[in-house]
Parts: C-alpha cells; structure tokens; sequence
C-alpha cells in the first residue's frame, strides 16, 4: 500500500463525515418548531431550554450554529437525554457492547458458512447443489430479518423450548464465570444465527460468484495443467474470490446495524435495538440523533479500514 | 425486453412483480374489509371466513396484508422515481464532463451512500411526525448513488465509442448525444440497480413500521408484524402471514434484478462455468 493511496483515501474522509454533519443539522433545523425542541427531545422545562439554546449557540447565525454543533459532536458530545437524565454517549456505549457481540458473532458465522456454501456451489456450478444454494440465497436476502427472528421464536424457541425466547441471560440463574458464558452463548444463539442469515446470503453469492470466475482464468488453467490437485486449484481460485467479500463488509455494516437493531427488538436483546425503540416511543430525539451518528461513523471507519486491507491484499489497487 | 421472460428466475420475478402489483392496486376491492374495522371475533385463526385470521382487535389479517403491501408499493415507487431521477442526471452529468465535476459530484455520491438510511429515516419520521410523503423524501433523497455509480460507469464506457463521437460530428449537442444515445445504453445496467434498490426500500419501510414509526393513517406490513409480537405465542399466523408478504415482495423484485442483470451482462458468471 503507497503512503499515496493511504493520504487520498484518507482525504475521503473529509467530505464524508461532513456530509453526515450537515445532514444531522439540517434535520435539526428544519423539523417543525424550535430546534431547541429537537435537540432537548420535546422534553425539559425553560431552564433546560435556555441552557440547550446557549450551549448550541441557537440565538446566534444558522451558520455559525453548524459550527458549533459540529464541534460538539466531534468532542464526542452526543448530546444530553432528559428522560433518561445522562448523556447519550454514555446510554450508548452501555448498550454498545451487547450489540456488538451480536453484530461480530452474525459476521463470523455469516463469514465462515458463506464462504464453504459459495465455494460448494461454484465447483459444482449449474448442478442441483448449486441451485439450492443459489435459491436458498435468495430466498435468505429477501426476508426481513425481524420476520425470520419471529419465525425462530415460533418454532426453535415457543415451538422446542430448546432455545431461550428473551435477553441475554437466565435472570433466575445469576452464574459467575463459565456458567454464565454459556449461558449468554445459549441466548445468543438464535438472534446471531437470524442476523447471520441475511449477510450469508450475500456472502455464499459473492463468493460463488468470485470462484466461478476464478476457475475460468488462465491461471487456474495452468494449474490443472502442471497437473495440481483440485483442492490446490480450488484455494488459487477462493484467494482471488475472497477480495470482494472484504470490501462488502465495510458497505454493509449499516445494514448490519439496521439488522442489529429489528432482531433485538425481537428477542429483547439489550443493545441499542431496545434503546431505540424505547427512545422512539418517547420521542427522546437526542438519543436517536446520537444513534445515527454513532452507525454512520462505524460505516466511515469500516469503509476506511477495509479500502485499506483491499488495497493490503491486492496490490494492484492504486490511485493513478 | 421480453428476452428477461424467457429465463425462469425473469419469469418468476416479473409474475409475482406484476401480480403484487395488481394486488396493491386493487386492494380496495379485493379486501373483504377494511384492515382498520373490527370484523370478527379477536385472535379468530385462519377459517373460512377469515382466511388468514383476525388480530387482537379482530381485525382481518388478509385485508390488513394487501393494504399494507399497497403501502408498501407504493413508497417503493415513489422513492425510486426520485432516486432514478437524481441518481442518472448525477451520473450521467459525472460521466460526460469527467474531471473535476466528476471528482466533487463523486465525492458527494459517496458520502451520500454512507448514510445509514434507516438511521436517519428514524430521525425524519421523529422529529417531523409518522408520514409517508417524509418516508418517501428521506429515502428518495439517500437511494441515489448506486444508481449515479453504474449510470457513470456506463457513460464513462459508452462516451469514448464512435457512435458518440459520430452523433457530435452530425452537429448533435451534448445534452442530445447523452439522452439520445448514452442514457438509452446505460439503461439496462441501471435497471438492475433500481430494482435491487426497490427491494431494499421494501425492507427498509417495514423496518420502520415494525418499530412503530409507520403512518397510523396507512395499514403497513410493518405494523402488523410488531403487532403480533405480543401475540406470538397465541397467535402466530399474526406473525407468519405479513412477514412473508415483505419476502415475496423483495424476492419478486431481487429475482427481476437478477435477470436483468443476466441480461445486461451475458458474461456475468451467475450464468454458470464460462468455457
């Protein structure tokens, strides 16, 4: 990776986060009423009001109050929930780690099942296990994903009792240690596997995808001849295939926030998803605001890292 | 055109397309009831005159389903009339003049694609009150820059051939070579796009709905399936029967996606081994 490509790149980072900023603001100012409003959540009494309007500099030019409310959220200043009496920063980044551990263990499975599907598929391209994974992959892309965690509930949780249907641990337990680990791993077990479900799909198709075209190039045409073993053959083809499935990540963590978010809601996962929605029942707009700059920093910092490791992997990748 | 219809997975899609379409259109008439009135016993299964059952308030789940999909539909066409618009005039105005306006018009594309759409969708619909015109603007106005990508690279490719270069020394202006003879060329790839995005905003307003940030004036798919999560273990087809509407209706729409993108692109490996 030249130092070249790293300065541009990172020069992108520029329009973007700003593009994020201008939009949250405009939002702000143009919802109806006060912006005052907006910023406090409908909620607080004039004291609150005129400490929000002097910290956000509201009686100054429009101009200068983007500043100033870009500079906030760059300190990390998120804002403030009345209802909750905090800053949102800190309501989020309790309820961060839970989502995140159901985020990373969705991406793991998604990753390592999707790559084993795709790669089945490709070396038997156009035969009945390749149109099942084809069709199952469709079929995983197009449902939502909080459908598929209520079917879950239905069936593998109501329908078995094999799986807890809510939270993240037995209440009725209170382990330590071990116990406890397995106990979250239990609980975690339905909603990683919904969640994984959508990103499989699409990885499983971008590898098959990428193997398929893979086996028809010359170089892999060259190993046969030397005479290499299929298995051989197939790891040359997967190492090329593999670098779009990296790039895809990074596009899709919004998604995957999104995704987070609704299966949550499903099976009462304590992360953001129930922090959300009890902060859309009431109107705690701070906390949503603070919500959608946390997911569209995280798409920022993604994109950045995995433009990098691509650029790592194939060194063909440069600015001109 | 008809070419997508003769492969199966074209024919599949643009069928359940068009009769989804036509379901959401007639929804007034095909409805037994209104999906808003208490029409039967709450919590009634699927029977014979309710063939998908009642909700807790006995509502009918089936006339709740095709009004829903109506509103689905309907916010999925009209984001995507907005996000086509912007997202080929972006496009197609990057990929003719190149250089700078590239540069910056391509800057803004990205940093548009970052939003989390869902996220901000959120924020709109809180701060201005449930709708679906707010719904349709927010979305419309983020969904663009995948389309403003593949209709750039399109006319990136397609502004160096000699069919340009021959329309421009007939004495055609640029605004008449690039509608005339660029944009009808990148049309199929952007085809593709605009029906994947079509999906995605089906997704997305049910997404919207289930966290109860739908328009309570407009019956959505969304709503009925947070609706039955109270009721899951009481009454599941609450819970089975919307949710699969959404996934027929993204499927229909992937699938055209899919055959299209077979079509504008033979050589894409989805058609199986190349020789």
């Amino acid at each position: 990776m030249s130092p070249r490509y790293l300065l541009r790149r990172l020069a992108h980072v520029v329009p973007a986060v700003a593009g994020i900023l201008v939009v949250a603001f405009v939002v702000i100012q143009a919802a109806p009423g006060d912006p005052v409003l907006a910023l406090a959540g409908q909620h607080g009494d004039a004291a609150y009001h005129a400490f929000i309007r002097q910290k956000f500099g509201l009686d100054r030019p429009v101009f200068e109050q983007l500043f100033v409310y870009a500079g906030n959220v760059i300190r990390g200043d998120l804002g403030h929930s009345w209802v909750h009496g905090r800053p949102v920063a800190s309501l989020v980044a309790e309820r961060l780690p839970a989502t995140l551990l159901l985020m990373t263990s969705a991406l793991v499975l998604s990753s390592l099942a999707g790559v084993l599907l795709g790669v089945a598929a490709a070396r038997r391209a156009d035969r009945p296990t390749d149109l099942g994974v084809r069709l199952a992959a469709l079929l995983g892309y197009a449902t939502p994903s909080f459908w598929l965690a209520q079917l879950a509930a239905l069936t593998l949780a109501l329908g078995t009792g094999l799986f807890p249907v809510q939270g993240i641990s037995d209440a009725r337990g209170a382990w330590t240690g071990w116990r406890h680990a397995l106990d979250v791993l239990h609980h975690l077990a339905l909603p990683a596997l919904v969640l994984a479900a959508n990103e499989l799909a699409l990885t499983a198709r971008l590898v098959r995808a990428g193997v398929v075209d893979a086996l028809g190039a010359e170089y892999i045409r060259t190993a046969r001849a030397k005479g290499l073993p299929e298995r051989a053959v197939v790891r040359h083809a997967l190492r090329n295939a593999l670098l779009p499935v990296v790039t895809v990540i990074g596009g899709r963590v919004g998604m995957l926030f999104t995704g987070a978010v609704l299966v949550e809601t499903v099976f009462a996962w304590p992360g953001l998803g129930q922090l959300l929605l009890s902060s859309v029942q009431t109107r705690d707009t701070p906390v949503l605001l603070g919500l959608f700059l946390l997911v569209s920093g995280a798409v920022v910092v993604t994109n950045l890292l995995t433009d990098m490791a691509y650029a790592w992997l194939d060194p063909r990748i440069r600015y001109e | 055109m008809s070419e997508v219809l003769r492969t199966p997975a074209g024919l599949a899609g643009a069928a359940l397309t068009v009769a989804l379409g036509l379901l959401a259109a007639l929804a007034p008439v095909l409805a037994p009831a209104d999906p808003f009135a208490s029409v039967g016993a709450p919590l009634t299964p699927p029977s014979r005159s309710h063939a998908l059952g009642t909700d807790d308030l006995g509502r009918d789940v089936y006339s709740g389903i095709l009004h829903g999909t109506r509103t689905s539909l309907v916010v999925a066409l009209g984001v995507v009339a907005i996000a086509a618009t912007l997202g080929v005039f972006v496009g197609a105005v990057a990929g003719f003049r190149g250089g700078s306006v590239d540069e910056v018009l391509m800057r803004g594309t990205e940093a548009v694609q970052i939003m989390p759409r869902f996220f901000l969708a959120v924020i709109v619909v809180a701060l201005f009150g449930p709708g679906l015109d707010r719904v349709v603007l927010v979305l419309g106005f983020t969904t663009w820059p995948a389309i403003a990508r593949v209709v750039r690279a399109e006319t990136l490719s397609l502004a160096r051939r000699e069919f340009v270069d021959a329309a421009h020394a007939l004495g055609a202006t640029t605004g008449r070579v690039v509608v005339r003879h660029v944009l009808p060329n990148a049309l199929p790839t952007a085809l593709v796009v605009i029906s994947l995005n079509a999906a995605s905003v089906i997704l997305l307003e049910a997404g919207l709905g289930f966290i109860g940030l739908g328009d309570p004036r407009a019956m959505s798919l969304g709503y009925l399936a947070s609706n039955a999560q109270r009721f899951l273990r009481v009454a599941w087809w609450m819970a089975v029967f919307p949710g699969a509407a959404i996934a027929l209706a993204v499927l229909a729409l992937n699938l055209l996606g899919d055959a299209l993108g077979d079509l504008a692109n033979p050589r894409r490996p989805s058609r199986g081994r190349p020789a």
